[in-house]
Formats: C-alpha cells, structure tokens, sequence
C-alpha cells in the first residue's frame, strides 16, 4: 500500500469514480451496475474470468465504449456528459488527456520512431514547442529504460519494450490516472517482468492506477485494493491480503482456485 | 526513301526541353493533385457526412467511367461556357490530377479501411480528435502501405501526360509534333521524345525508391 492512499483524507473526492456502470453489446448486457471509486495515488486491480466485462469497464472509463446508463468522472469532470455532436468531440478529446490507457497490443504508430510515438502528443494537443518534447520524451523514456531507442522504429523492438514505450506516450500526457487493460498479456513470458517494473515504479510514485491483469501476484504486490468481476457485477472487493488469502464469496474463491494453482 | 539524321535534333533542343519542363511541370503538380485528392476523397467517402458521400461517388464516376481526353475538353472547352475559364496549363493539371486521384482514392480507401482499429484507439485515447486521427496516424499509415501501387499510378500519370497536348500545352509530344511541323522528322523527333519519357520515367522509379526505403525502415 502506498502513502498517499493511506492518507487519503475521508473527503478527499475520489480520483476516478464509476457510478452504476451499464452496458449492453445487442442484446447482451456485459456490465450490469458497476460502481467504483478510485482515490488520488491509489492502485486498483480488477481481476476475473474472461468475459466477465473487465475491459468494457476499463474501456467505458476512457469513453472508448459508451456506456447506456450510469456516469464516469474522472478528475472531478464527467467523462460521458449528456453532449452531443462537436461539444463532445471537444469535451472528450479534452477529458481523454487526462487519462493513459495501455493496451494488451501496444498499439504504437509503426510509421513513427519511438521519439515521435512519445513526442506526437505533446506536440500536437499540449502545443509544446519540439526541444521540450524531445526532453520530455527523453526523461520518460530513461524512466522505461529506453533512452537508447529514441530513433528507432517500433517494429525493431521487442513485446516488452514496445509495452514500455507506450507506457511513456501515455505519461508523456501527463495523465492523472493511468488504465492498464492487460498490458502484459501478449509479452513472452520473461519479458514480463520488465513491464511489471515499470508499473511498480508508478506505483510508488503514486500514479494513480487501475489495471486490468490476471496475473495475480503482481496484483497482489502492486494494488491497495482488489476488484474480482465475474458475470458483469464486482462480486468482491478488499485489499489484496483478503481477496487472495480470506475471499468471502464462493465465486471469488472458484476463480483463484483456478489462478493461483501452480 | 528519306535518311535517318539525329544531328538534325540539335537545332530544336530549344523547343524539346521546354516540352521536357512542362512534362515534368505537369507531372508533378498532377502527381500532388491526385494523391492530395484521393485522400480528401477516400476520407470524404469513408468518414464524410452521408450528404457528401453521394456527390463523390457521382464524381469518381464521371472521373473513372469517362475517356480523359473527354475530361480535358469538358475543362477546357466546356467549363468556359459557364463562366469558368480555366488556362490550358491549370486545366491539363487539374484534368489529369483528378483523373488519378479516383484511382487513387480507390487505393487509400482500401488502405485506411485496412489499417488496424487499435491505432484509432490509441490515438483517440491520447486525446487526438477524429480528423487529427486521420491526419497524423490512420492517412499516413495508409499511404506508406499504398505507396507500391499509387507510385504506378503515378507513372501511369507521367505517360498520360501526353494527352495535354490535345489543350495546346507544349509538353513532349507536342514539343516533338512543332519540330516536326517544322523538320518533316518525324522518326527522329519521335525517338527522342521516347528516350526522354524513358528518362524521366527513370527519375520518377527513383523517387519511388526512395520513398519506399523509407517505409521499408518503418517495417
Ligand atoms: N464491441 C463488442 N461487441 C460485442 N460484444 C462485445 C464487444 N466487446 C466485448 N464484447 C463482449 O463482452 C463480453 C465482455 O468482454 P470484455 O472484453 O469486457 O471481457 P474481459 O473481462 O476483458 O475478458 P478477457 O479477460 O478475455 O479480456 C465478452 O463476452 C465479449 O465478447
Ligand atoms: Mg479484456
């Protein structure tokens, strides 16, 4: 647990609040009232089985899924305000810089090196001049250990760096929460522990996080707290000692049978 | 039966390398025209307000379903009529830069379409609007991947070029026909236009090169 989150003061108003989430793809309602409440600096895991609706709810967070009924605030702004048309291209494109989103696939630009995959958004959206992107880029990317792959494309790097480079265009927005959605799910197995690092440096640095993962020790090591989805509900929540070692909820400890074998 | 004489050549190299400059005048400012076209018209089809999308699809089908020899004259000769008076020069580079640019589009279109949905997402999540969307990553993207057959297209464009001869613009071939008014060469004037449309055909192939090395570093 770190600091920040143990201090939280009882008014602090949360960092990214979810309220009574729902979402349906036809006739399929995959998040059926989700709520969550996530304080400045704290770190949030949500686990669960796959298909339980893990990354609509990330993704409803960022807005890249519309929700049909319930609010996401983040930062104190609504992310899906009752806008429509232009008023909401601006509102959202806005909103949006305040969040990094991580995907399983990276999803860096192939056309651009590494400098200009973390350079673009300062430049473009923040209007930084091009030096101090370029010494921006340079400090994240020292951060993610890459320093040295500035010029490069990504299509010469491997899973984990790409994973790392995306990580610094996302902090190169200077985000107040990060979104990992299984940011290590597509990496070979010994690359994942050079992306898992850099989340943890996060950690301590108190970003505030919410991720995605079903690797259950790193969630164990780096959340304050646990959410377990299954069917479109959070079934469970508590800090990761209980989750993992005192689950009260049959289904909670259905699924960790399966994840934590071996 | 009449003598070959290529020295004969030397007197009009005047006139042939002003039909070399417009040649490549021409090709070039159509080149621009028809990629820069094409990709207003791919977005304008693929992103565009339904309002808009029929319009263009009635417009590449003039452009695609039409001789461009008609296009030319229709410009030239026609547009005049109404009012819209265009010199030989600007309506031969518009005439054959929109001509490419359906043909053109039709590539792009299929070049977006085939550029992955996570690249949108992970630009839309860093904040960048639609159009900026398109503009810094989905278009670029689509060009580099379309580069091998739009780069034919484009030496499609630079022989076609001829046909601006046809709107009194002194180009290669209509370079070679006033020497030849004038000399009854034919066969001289023509080969050397030939070799000189090989030679810039070549120069064209390079830039084409060049450009594709640098998609090659991206890969
Ligand atoms: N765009 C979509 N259209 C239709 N159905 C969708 C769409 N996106 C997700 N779904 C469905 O919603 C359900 C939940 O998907 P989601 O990706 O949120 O699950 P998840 O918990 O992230 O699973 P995983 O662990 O496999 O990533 C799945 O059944 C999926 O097929
Ligand atoms: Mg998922």
């Amino acid at each position: 647990m770190n600091a920040a989150s143990k201090f939280a003061g009882a008014n602090d108003r949360p960092m990214v609040q979810v309220i009574d989430a729902h979402k349906s793809f036809g006739a399929f309602e995959i998040l059926k009232g989700i709520n969550l409440s996530v304080n400045k600096g704290q770190i949030v895991a949500i686990i669960g089985p796959s298909g339980s609706g893990k990354s609509t709810l990330l993704r409803s967070i960022n807005h890249l899924e519309a929700l049909n009924k319930g609010e996401v605030w983040v930062d104190g702004i609504q992310v899906n305000r009752p806008l429509t048309g232009h008023a909401f291209e601006q509102h959202i494109n806005s909103v949006r810089q305040r969040m990094g989103m991580v995907f399983q696939h990276f999803n860096l630009f192939p056309h651009m090196t590494v400098g200009e995959n973390v350079t673009v958004g300062p430049i473009k959206l923040r209007k930084m001049p091009a030096a101090r992107a370029r010494d921006l880029a340079m400090e994240l990317l020292g951060k993610v250990g890459l320093q040295d792959k500035y010029d490069a494309y990504p299509s010469r790097l491997s899973g984990g760096q790409k994973q790392r480079v995306a990580i610094a265009r996302a902090l190169a927005m200077e985000p107040s929460v990060m979104l990992f959605d299984e940011a290590t799910s597509a990496l070979d197995p010994e690359l994942v522990d050079e992306v898992n690092l850099v989340m943890k440096q996060l950690a301590s640095e108190h970003m505030t996080m919410i991720i995605v993962t079903h690797e259950m020790r790193f969630a164990s090591e780096v959340a304050d707290r646990v959410l377990f989805m299954d069917g479109g509900i959070v079934v469970e929540e508590g800090p990761p000692s209980e989750i993992f070692s005192n689950p009260r909820m049959d289904r909670t400890r259905t699924f960790l049978k399966k994840h934590l074998a071996g | 039966m009449q003598g070959l004489d290529f020295s004969v050549v030397s007197s009009y190299l005047d006139i042939i390398w002003v039909g070399v400059w417009w040649t490549a005048t021409i090709t070039v400012s159509a080149s621009l025209v028809s990629v820069l076209g094409g990709i207003l018209l791919a977005v304008a089809v693929l992103h565009g307000p339904s309002a808009l999308r029929y319009p263009m699809r009635l417009f590449s089908w003039i452009f695609m379903g039409t001789p461009l020899l008609l296009q030319l004259y229709l410009i030239y000769f026609g547009l005049v009529q109404i009012g819209i008076d265009i010199p030989a020069l600007a309506a031969g580079i518009i005439g054959l830069g929109l001509h490419f640019a359906v043909y053109n589009a039709d590539i792009l279109r299929a070049g977006i379409t085939a550029v992955d949905m996570g690249q949108t997402e992970g630009a839309r999540t860093l904040g960048f609007s639609r159009l900026q969307t398109l503009r810094y990553v989905i278009v670029p993207q689509a060009l580099l991947n379309t580069a091998p057959p739009i780069g034919g297209n484009l030496i499609a464009l630079l022989k076609e070029s001829a046909i601006v001869s046809v709107i009194g613009v002194t180009e290669l071939v209509h370079s070679a026909q006033l020497a030849i008014s004038e000399t009854y060469r034919p066969f001289e004037f023509y080969v050397i236009a030939a070799v000189l449309y090989y030679v810039l055909n070549l120069a064209l192939e390079g830039i084409l090169k060049v450009i594709e090395t640098r998609v090659e570093a991206t890969r």
